[in-house]
């Protein structure tokens, strides 16, 4: 099995896409945990800190998951390693 | 039986589940009415008990089956969006769904870390896991590191982890099964524990994945709609709004706040009742420790000396000039329930001495990391410990989600890569209709505390306080402190668990209610319960005995044996929960901290770096458990060690050590040892791809 140019480059931008989400992740995850008292001081439906773990991070977790799914299989389509249909 | 399409099973399950909410709905309304025809609570809650429990072994029975691709991953066309709620279920155990809103009354915004860490671990799974998981396509988890390290040392770790942590997490489901069915029909916690595992069996037991999985859909309806419902109900009668998650944030937490500062501030007049509570408590304790330290000086003398105090009070009270019956009957009730002896003065005083917490100020509940103090240093010193803590729980929690074997198998039942990467969306998106509910239930309940209860008469308390401090002490204990006939804040301590269960009565709706939410709690119990089974006796059954012991084994016998073992370790589970050990959280934790030493690293290497290979996986491997399972022996009470804290991390987070553990040992090891070879270079350049010209087949079905 060879795997041509163009197999890796599919490989580069899903290895591409997916740290840049991590990132947005971790962001969403550690950097507001880390600044919640801070985040508290700004009122945005509520303290934000605290609107934002209990609800802010979590919207944003669902979009990255929908975009990651999204992205990748209209990738495996224009690189051409999308399955078969299976009907 | 002709085959059908995917697209035509697809439908045709929507059609069924589709039905099947409305038989649901249907049933409930019937048991509403029969509530109002006067039928008592207790039948009430015997027939949500069996009515479910029948329906789930109704289902597996249906979806019995004794083919090998059948059994272990349901025959692999499982449509994304029924994977996702089959995840949503096998994922929210009764953790999330009786005891996440009450951590989150009790702790604030520190109890979001459990949110956090349980939805955002995630994001993990779908970058980093489910869709090569799934191109890999075998049965286990084992599997994956069987073929890709090579050997058989890799899968056996493997083995080992994957029952250790779904062994322990398990446990604390039946856990919550027993509560649960001991609570809401009386039957005794053991008999409920069995009466529950019954239900666990039959399902898994005849159909293994095909049944767990269409069970677990029929759950989730169940458990999501029993969440909802009166949450909704209780936000309408609060707010006017019928969008808990909106109203919870910008009606009730700015009162709730407001409340929280007027308790904290004696200038008040409930801030000055509250206080007047609080002095009390302090009293209390600081006598309490008093006596502890005379105890402690001068044995049983002392003992002897405080009793005489007390006799002699009930004979001065006696030779007054017009005696008060009821001080005299007090003051000999206190000689009556004094201590016998010095270690049952011991217990009692030290007991007491604890009442000082409760005079400890309002937690603020949007406040990140409120922790105490004496001085600012103090302060800050704690608070610093606090956010460490918040952030290390919430990475083992969402590491460990990227890990657990029962959640991970669920990817390899979908069609296609496609589906696959779509069905941790679907997955997500169910689970988040429950836990962005659960923090707007906190803060909707803690609102009717603080403005109802609060300052109520204790002549004329609401149903819901009253009936539940009959039923539980530990959940709901409410006392006149101040003697002024007026609830403060100080005088109610509520358990975490009462929050979920009360909020029907709360928010006014009849008991057909409650016995929906039991029902939901139990489905969210059963549902994960059932899927740690399952990869229990499949870890043994498919890894040990079919990969390693007997490769030669009929497929017959590969699933009698499945079906054995599965009996064999359901009963040993219920025995080890019938003797009730440790705390439920700590258990649960302990599952994701294991589970995310052993698996993760060995996992995410074996698909993005194709240099790891079989020293790099065993030496990882058992390093991060090792490294996790020490540390938790070393800091956990449980085990008696009770060495210092690293860095201060408390032994729920051990894995933020087994971790790097883990990592750093599939590096050294795979850097000291030969590169992997052609074929399993091949194997990962087959599961990056969804799909390739002249691949590989490491389906197996």
């Amino acid at each position: 099995m060879q795997l041509t140019e163009k197999h890796k480059q599919y490989w580069n931008i899903n290895l591409k896409i997916s740290s840049i989400l991590l990132v947005l992740w971790f962001v969403a995850t550690f950097v507001m945990g880390w600044f919640a008292r801070e985040l508290n001081e700004i009122n945005f439906i509520g303290p934000l800190g605290f609107y934002m773990s209990a609800q802010g991070s979590l919207i944003i977790y669902v979009a990255i998951i929908w975009y990651y799914a999204h992205y990748m299989n209209n990738l495996d389509k224009e690189y051409g390693v999308h399955e078969g249909e299976l009907d | 039986m002709a085959e059908i399409t995917q697209s035509q099973f697809a439908a045709n399950l929507k059609k069924y589940y589709t039905f099947y909410t409305g038989g649901f709905v249907s049933f409930v309304i019937l048991v509403g009415i029969l509530e109002q025809l006067g039928v008592p609570n207790k039948i009430l809650g015997y027939i949500f008990l069996f009515a479910t429990i029948a329906l789930y072994a109704g289902i597996g029975f249906m979806s019995k089956t004794a083919e090998v691709g059948e059994y272990y991953v349901a025959g692999r066309r499982v449509p994304a969006l029924f994977n996702g709620m089959a995840t949503g279920a096998d994922w929210m155990s009764a953790a999330s769904f009786i005891g996440m809103a009450g951590t989150l009354y009790l702790s604030g915004y520190d109890g979001l870390a459990f949110v956090l860490g349980w939805t955002g671990g995630y994001c993990l799974v779908a970058i980093l896991l489910a869709p090569y998981l799934r191109k890999f396509g075998q049965f286990t988890i084992p599997d994956f590191l069987g073929a890709r390290f090579g050997g058989h040392l890799p899968r056996f770790i493997g083995v080992i982890a994957a029952i250790v942590c779904s062994f322990t997490y398990v446990i604390a489901q039946i856990y919550g099964v027993g509560i649960i069915t001991s609570r809401f029909t009386g039957l005794e916690f053991q008999v409920g524990v069995f009466v529950g595992l019954a239900g666990i069996l039959v399902c898994s037991f005849l159909g293994g994945m095909k049944a767990v999985t269409w069970t677990q859909v029929a759950q989730y309806i169940i458990l999501i709609v029993a969440y909802m419902i009166p949450v909704v109900w209780l936000s309408v009668k609060h707010t006017g709004i019928p969008i808990p998650q909106i109203s919870a944030y910008t009606s009730a937490l700015p009162k709730v706040t407001a409340l929280e500062a007027e308790f904290n501030d004696k200038a008040t007049p409930k801030g000055a009742k509250e206080e007047s509570v609080r002095a009390i408590f302090r009293d209390r304790a600081a006598a309490a420790t008093a006596k502890l330290a005379g105890l402690a000086k001068d044995g049983p003398a002392f003992l002897a000396a405080e009793k005489q105090k007390l006799t002699d009070k009930v004979a001065a009270l006696k030779a007054e000039a017009a005696p008060d019956a009821k001080a005299i009957e007090a003051a000999e009730k206190a000689v009556k329930d004094f201590p016998v002896d010095a270690a049952a003065a011991k217990t009692a005083w030290t007991a007491e001495s604890k009442v000082g917490a409760r005079a400890a100020p309002t937690k603020r509940h949007a406040e990140a990391f409120g922790v105490g103090g004496k001085t600012p240093e103090e302060i800050e010193k704690n608070r610093s410990k606090a956010k460490k803590n918040f952030l290390a729980l919430i990475m083992c929690l969402m590491i460990g989600t990227a890990a657990l074997p029962h959640i991970l198998m669920r990817y390899y039942t979908t069609p296609s890569v496609k589906e696959a990467r779509q069905s941790v969306f679907w997955g997500l998106f169910f689970i988040f209709l429950l836990y962005f509910t659960a923090p707007a239930l906190a803060i909707l309940v803690k609102y009717e505390v603080y403005s109802n209860l609060v300052g109520s008469s204790f002549a004329s308390l609401p149903a819901w306080v009253s009936n539940w401090a009959t039923v539980d002490k530990t959940l709901m204990n409410i006392a006149d402190i101040n003697k002024d006939g007026i609830v403060q804040l100080a005088e109610i301590v509520i358990g975490g668990d009462l929050i979920v269960l009360a909020t029907p009565e709360i928010a006014g709706l009849p008991y057909v209610i409650s016995g929906l939410v039991a029902a939901g709690g139990l489905a969210a119990a059963l549902s994960t319960a059932d899927g740690l089974l399952l990869t229990i006796a499949n870890a043994m059954s498919h890894d040990l005995y079919y990969k390693m012991i007997d490769p030669n084994a009929s497929t017959v016998r590969r699933i009698a044996v499945s079906k054995g073992l599965l009996l064999v370790v359901a009963l040993t589970a219920a025995y080890v929960t019938s003797l009730k050990p440790g705390n439920i959280l700590f258990l649960v934790g302990a599952a994701f901290s294991l589970a995310a030493s052993g698996f993760f690293p060995a996992l995410v290497a074996g698909v993005f770096w194709k240099r790891a290979n079989y020293v790099g996986a065993v030496l990882g491997m058992s390093l991060g458990l090792g490294v996790c399972a020490y540390y938790m022996y070393l800091t956990y009470p449980f085990f008696g060690v009770n060495a210092p804290l690293w860095w201060d991390i408390n032994p729920i987070s051990a894995g933020t050590f087994g971790i790097p553990a883990g990592f750093l040992g599939i590096i050294i090891g795979s850097l000291i040892s030969p590169a992997p070879s052609k074929e399993i270079q091949d194997l990962v350049d087959h599961v990056r791809y969804p799909n390739l010209e002249g691949d590989m087949d490491t389906k197996g079905v």
